[in-house]
This record gives C-alpha cells, sequence and structure tokens, in this order.
C-alpha cells in the first residue's frame, strides 16, 4: 500500500499506466481517453436550465448531443480519482492561488481567479474550434497517428510556451 | 420531440466504465502531479518536464499497444477528422488559454479533486463559457473558416502511404530519443 502513499510517481510509471488505460477504453468501452467534449455539454445543459429545451436545437448540439454519456463519466472519475490520490498521500489542500503565480503576481485571490476565468473561455474555445484537448488530441490523437492530433498538440505547445514566457517574462 | 426535453442518458454499464476508467485516469494525473498549476506552467516555461515526459511515455505505450491490437482485429482507430482552419488556428487559441489558466480540460477537473480553487471556480466556469461561446458561432464558422485546408481523418500512415509498423516504429524511436536526450541534459 506504500506505492499508493507516495505523493509523486515518476511520469514515466503515469505515462506507460495511462498508455494501458488507453488500451483498455479501446478495448473495452470502444473509445479514446477524451475530456474537452464535456465541458461543451455540461455548458449547453446549464443553458437549458434557464432558456429550455430550444437549446438542444442549436447546430452544435445536434453534432454534439446533450447526452450524459460514457466521457463526462470519465471526467467525473477524475476528479474523484485526483482526490483520492491526493487524500491518501496527504496531498491534499484547499489552495486559491498557485505559488508560481504568487511568486510574480501576489496572493491576491481576485486576480488569479480573474485570469483564469479569461483562461478557461480561451480553453474552452480553443478546445471546441480544434475539436480536442490536451487528452483527446495530446494523447489519443496522437497516439493513433492521427494528422489533426498531431497537428493541434504541437498547436497547444506552441501557444502555451509563448504565452507562458510572454505573461512571466515580459509581464511577471 | 418530448424525448428532447429530459435529461437523457447512455446504458449504465457504459457510464460505470466511463466512471472507473476516469477514476484510473484522475489517479494516475494526480500522482504525476499534472494537476497542479505549478508543473503545467513549469513545463510551458520549459524548466520542468514533467508533462512532456508523462504524455510522451503515455503516447508510446499507447500507440505500440493500439496498433498491436488493431493488427489483431481487436480494435478499430478512431481518428478526428480535421482541418488547417480547426488544428492550427484552434490550436494555438488552446495553446494560449493553456498558458493563462495553466489547466487543460482534463487537468482541470483533476486540480478540481485536488482542492485547489483557481481552478474550480475561475477556471471551470470559463471553460463552460467558452465552450458555450463556441456553440452560438459554430453555424458561422462551420460553413467558413473550420472548412479550411480540410485533410478529414487522415492518419500519418496513410499520409505517406506506408505500412503502419513503419510509423509507430519511426515516431516510438523518436519519442524515445527525446526522452532519452532530456533525461541525459537533467531536465
Amino acid at each position: 500500500m506504500d506505492l499508493f502513499t507516495q505523493v509523486r510517481w515518476s511520469p514515466y510509471a503515469v505515462g506507460v499506466g495511462i498508455g494501458i488505460l488507453s488500451w483498455l477504453t479501446f478495448l473495452i468501452s470502444r473509445r479514446p481517453i477524451a475530456c474537452s467534449t464535456t465541458f461543451a455539454k455540461l455548458s449547453g445543459m446549464i443553458e437549458m436550465l434557464f432558456r429550455g429545451p430550444r437549446v438542444a436545437q442549436k447546430p452544435y448540439y445536434q453534432k454534439v448531443r446533450l447526452v450524459v454519456d460514457w466521457q463526462m463519466m470519465l471526467v467525473l472519475g477524475v476528479v474523484i480519482g485526483s482526490l483520492l490520490s491526493a487524500l491518501l498521500s496527504g496531498d491534499f489542500r484547499w489552495q486559491w492561488v498557485p505559488s508560481t503565480w504568487a511568486g510574480a503576481f501576489g496572493n491576491a485571490p481576485l486576480l488569479r481567479m480573474g485570469v483564469a476565468l479569461l483562461g478557461g473561455v480561451l480553453i474552452g474555445f480553443g478546445a471546441r474550434w480544434a475539436d480536442g484537448c490536451t487528452s483527446g488530441h495530446g494523447i489519443s490523437g496522437t497516439l493513433q497517428l492521427a494528422v489533426s492530433s498531431w497537428i493541434s498538440a504541437i498547436c497547444f505547445f506552441v501557444g502555451g510556451i509563448l504565452t507562458a514566457h510572454l505573461i512571466f517574462g515580459l509581464i511577471g | 420531440m418530448q424525448a428532447k426535453e429530459t435529461t437523457r442518458f447512455e446504458n449504465i454499464p457504459t457510464l460505470l466504465w466511463g466512471l472507473v476508467f476516469g477514476i484510473v485516469f484522475g489517479f494516475l494525473l494526480q500522482k504525476g502531479g499534472a494537476t497542479k498549476y505549478d508543473v503545467i506552467i513549469g513545463q510551458l516555461l520549459l524548466t520542468d518536464f514533467t508533462v512532456l515526459k508523462i504524455m510522451l511515455s503515455a503516447v508510446l505505450t499507447g500507440m505500440i499497444g493500439i496498433y498491436a491490437m488493431k493488427s489483431l482485429g481487436w480494435v478499430q482507430l478512431n481518428p478526428k477528422s480535421g482541418s488547417v482552419g480547426m488544428n492550427v488556428i484552434g490550436g494555438l487559441i488552446f495553446g494560449v488559454g493553456f498558458a493563462v489558466l495553466g489547466y487543460c480540460p482534463g487537468t482541470i477537473a483533476g486540480a478540481i479533486g485536488n482542492g485547489y480553487l483557481d481552478a474550480a471556480v475561475g477556471g471551470l466556469a470559463g471553460i463552460l463559457i467558452g465552450a458555450g461561446l463556441f456553440a452560438a458561432l459554430y453555424p458561422r464558422l462551420s460553413q467558413g473558416i473550420l472548412r479550411k485546408g480540410d485533410f478529414g481523418d487522415l492518419t500519418l500512415p496513410r499520409l505517406f502511404k506506408v505500412n503502419d509498423w513503419v510509423v509507430v516504429v519511426l515516431v516510438a524511436g523518436l519519442i524515445f530519443l527525446l526522452l532519452y536526450w532530456l533525461e541525459r541534459a537533467g531536465l
């Protein structure tokens, strides 16, 4: 049980584990590991609470149907799995501002919250535009050798590396 | 029309498998440190290569297994269709968001489980707004920019017109070399 109470595992052990997990999702559920469509569905479902069933008639939700599906449960599982791992190793804690951010921009939760909101809008919008995220394109798509996924994954990191250097190099 | 007014669900066994796989995925991400802003930003600032090591070893392992199972006829591939307009522009917008937020859609779920409130409050709300915004703009985008440079569900073996395993071996070799080089450089 020592293994489960360790705070960190080797990134290679984690990567091989995720690789083997992807064999199982293909074999048993016939689906690749992916996360970002869930947020589009969740967004549509929340909008439906306020604006009624006509939301489901939008062209995008005709393509990505507002059904509670395998992937939504996968994302819910990620929350639970991470919580379990963090609790077992004593690595769980409530935290408003991450330390790298605090080191450059201070401890104010509101600033970090606003920037996280903006980043979230971009990532939610970009993931739908590219039709995938770091898991769907970055891991599951590249391992299938999909051209769309290799292009996307490279652009995720090109955009991310340039922006991170801009944020922390020039502004921070 | 009636059916559209209630929340619909996939069948229970499928949902349960999704939950089980998700728990394992989240557990692994947390053990790898990928649920943390500091680790993800460290990767984008090129000071901490944990994220790349996790991703590349996952792709290496996954690719060999999936292509072996494909050769055996056990699984079918499901590559996503794409276009230059979709994957380059969408990928770059995502990348900017990746650095501003410091989490991605999968790791933000893990970050929420880890107790990180910038993920649970600001980031999550933002992703939901961004996805909703895209759904609103989709009718216009889908007729224009998303179609630019369309290449369908092309894979690298089909692009280069070679046997799957030529590309698998080549990509495996490149990933292995990159990881070896990262370790040798002490990164």
